[in-house]
């Protein structure tokens, strides 16, 4: 095991690698960023002269070793919109309140979801059934934007009870958390209700009754964990997304995340920001999936590394 | 392999099982479809039992619902299952739990599919001992080793720590018997046991099945749709078809003088030393939804022959001497099959 989880971390350094070549590239084919920096007036004369002082006037392929060789020593440079502040730096103060939403927000709705389908199993209740997927759906048909706003008007405006904007203290939580969650919540119910109605067509379940085990019990210690492995990838994948930034959410509710920071940087071609960036969200993308993949092995004897 | 065929049993030996007038439906689009229809046999104490029929037949569904394990969407309209004269339909579900895996022990056909692939096999064998005994988990593994051992499991300590996949499907067939051996159940029922087995190892699981019940002295039902295991392994047999019992009775009265005409059919479609080619009973056995009005099986036999009775009448179970009963308006006496005047070139995929 630990083995295999040294071959995956190397590949991952590769993957990684990858996308900030890739990053570096696409973002220097986008143009040069000195342009959006001056003022609308600015001579030809002086956008030559800022780009040669940030340096984006040398050839691609000595600038893209400076940056390599800054990378490999943990330096992405400074950010070009503010001067004098490192892009990692940018980057590092926003991650830890888009992965405290990203991660509270999985958590609950996956949790929710794992209560509400095993009681619908357990019960082997049809009108649960009906009830979780036809609100899931009501949910799912209201784009988030617009969800989060609806919360808003409810609990911030009309209640005054939960702040709206920004992270004022833990209540600020309450609303981003509920419509992210809402939303995963709907797709894990699905997917976890379909998943444990086909295992439990399986004849391992009948031979589990055969041997005098309980409904509940059949369903929870047998049948969970067999539904489980189709889901752990589609969470993974998801996981990965929300802590990359829940962009639109952030958005609607001002949240000091990932997201904004990110979309902000692209749009003025701040390039050491983006590739700080970058790099963050494909090292979380590439741990969560060898999670994901070392927790199947956990779960499933028959893909267990030998 | 082969064990003789026991002698019936005396009318002294006590019933273990008795199922009365069993009718199973289940619910279509069109309306109620019978699959089970108004089956009656027994089971006495240590007695071995083969329900003989073609898939379809209805002879899983009986067991399925002895057990109470119908699946989703098909139910008991009428009819009794006593177990040791306690009625079963209608049992409230922790009684139920009481009886399966604990009085009433179930072996499945598929080895590969009815073992949990995610939990070692030892662990799953636990937990059928653990369920029905006040035991630590150390004790109940101890039990399991044991129980593998009986069945011819090697190295059983490193066998149960295994996964099932790690485990070939003769041995899951093993451990699925040692399974339903683990409380001394006094009725096994075995649900095709070799059907999903290499032809090479089905032998050896029959014994090891044999072997099991002998040393528990249970009772053994044992469903097929092979005869030639019923013949080796059984002392009375129910021949069921479309759903129905056309023939019962000892294994050697059934065998030498067949009296229902589907019977006889499967009997001359064994293959013998002597016959060039197997006899193949023409045509399909009919779709529950459309069972005749009368003998299900006219529409293939070779001795109704556009008989009204057999088309309008649905002929009952009748009593033909010697313990055979079998259900068929024709059947005053053993009939010679006509094997030879039926062209077995007539479309007839039936092997049973």
């Amino acid at each position: 095991m630990t083995k295999y989880v040294a071959r995956r971390l190397l590949q991952a350094a590769l993957t990684v690698f990858c996308v900030l070549t890739i990053a570096f590239v696409l973002g220097r084919a986008s143009g040069k960023p000195a342009a959006l920096m001056l003022t609308e007036g600015a001579t030809e004369q002086q956008i030559h002269d800022l780009n040669e002082t940030l340096g984006f006037n040398r050839p691609l392929l000595e600038q893209y070793l400076d940056f390599a060789t800054g990378v490999l020593s943990g330096d992405f440079g400074n950010s070009y919109r503010n001067p004098g502040v490192p892009a990692i730096t940018l980057i590092a103060e926003r991650l830890p309140a888009t992965m405290t939403l990203a991660l509270t927000a999985f958590a609950v709705g996956l949790a929710l979801a794992l209560i509400a389908a095993l009681a619908i199993h357990i019960r082997g209740s049809k009108l649960l059934r009906s009830l979780f997927i036809w609100g899931g759906s009501m949910r799912q048909s209201i784009p988030d934007f617009f969800f989060g706003v609806l919360l808003v008007l409810i609990f911030s405006v009309g209640l005054g009870a939960l702040p709206s904007l920004g992270y004022t203290g833990p209540s600020s939580f309450v609303l981003p958390v509920a419509t992210i969650a809402t939303a995963q919540f709907v797709l894990y119910v699905r997917l976890l209700d379909s998943s444990l109605s086909e295992q439990a067509g399986q004849e391992y379940v009948r031979t589990a009754y055969a041997r005098g085990k309980s409904h509940p019990a059949v369903v929870v210690t047998e049948m969970l964990p067999n539904a489980l492995l189709p889901v752990l990838t589609v969470a993974g994948l998801n996981l990965a997304g929300l802590l990359g930034g829940a962009v639109i959410v952030e958005q609607v509710f001002a949240w000091p995340g990932l997201g904004e920071v990110l979309i902000t940087a692209v749009s003025q071609r701040d390039f050491a920001v983006v590739q700080a960036g970058l790099l963050v969200v494909a090292m979380i993308f590439v741990i969560v999936n060898i999670a994901v993949d070392v927790l199947y092995s956990v779960i499933d004897p028959r893909v267990r590394p030998s | 392999m082969a064990i003789a065929p026991t002698q019936s049993l005396p009318d002294s030996v006590p019933v273990l099982l008795r199922v009365t007038d069993l009718v199973i439906v289940t619910d279509t689009p069109s309306g109620e479809v019978t699959l089970v229809d108004g089956v009656s046999f027994e089971v006495r104490t240590g007695e071995v039992l083969c329900i003989v029929g073609e898939s379809g037949s209805g002879k899983s569904l009986t067991m399925l619902a002895v057990m109470g394990l119908l699946p989703v969407g098909l139910r008991v309209t009428r009819g009794s299952i006593q177990w040791r004269g306690r009625e079963l339909l209608g049992l409230r579900d922790r009684a139920m739990r009481g009886i399966r895996g604990k009085e009433i022990g179930m072996i499945f056909q598929d080895p590969m599919t009815s073992l949990n692939p995610l939990r070692r096999v030892g662990n799953q064998l636990a937990e059928a001992v653990r369920l029905h005994n006040k035991v630590d988990r150390k004790q109940a593994l101890a039990r399991v080793h044991a129980l593998l051992r009986t069945v011819g499991v090697p190295q059983p300590e490193t066998r149960a720590r295994a996964y099932p996949h790690q485990w070939s499907g003769g041995m899951r067939q093993r451990a699925i018997i040692a399974m339903a051996m683990a409380n001394d159940p006094d009725l096994l029922i075995a649900d095709e046991p070799t059907t999903a087995l290499d032809v090479t190892i089905q032998a050896q699981v029959m014994s090891t099945l044999e072997a099991a019940r002998e040393e528990l002295g249970s009772a053994l039902v044992l469903i097929t749709h092979d005869l030639g295991l019923a013949a080796e392994n059984a002392s009375r047999m129910l021949i069921m078809y479309s759903g129905r019992i056309v023939e019962s009775g000892d294994v050697v009265e059934v065998f030498e003088r067949p009296t229902h005409p589907y019977t006889q059919g499967l009997l001359a479609s064994l293959l013998r030393d002597d016959s060039e080619r197997a006899y193949a009973i023409p045509g399909n056995p009919p779709s529950p939804r459309n069972r005749p009005r009368g003998c299900a099986f006219e529409p293939r036999c070779a001795v109704a022959r556009g008989q009204a009775s057999c088309s309008e009448v649905r002929p009952m179970l009748t009593d033909r001497g010697n313990g055979v009963r079998s259900a068929c308006h024709f059947a005053s006496g053993p009939i010679p099959i006509a094997i030879g005047i039926r062209p077995s070139s007539a479309p007839s995929e039936e092997k049973v």
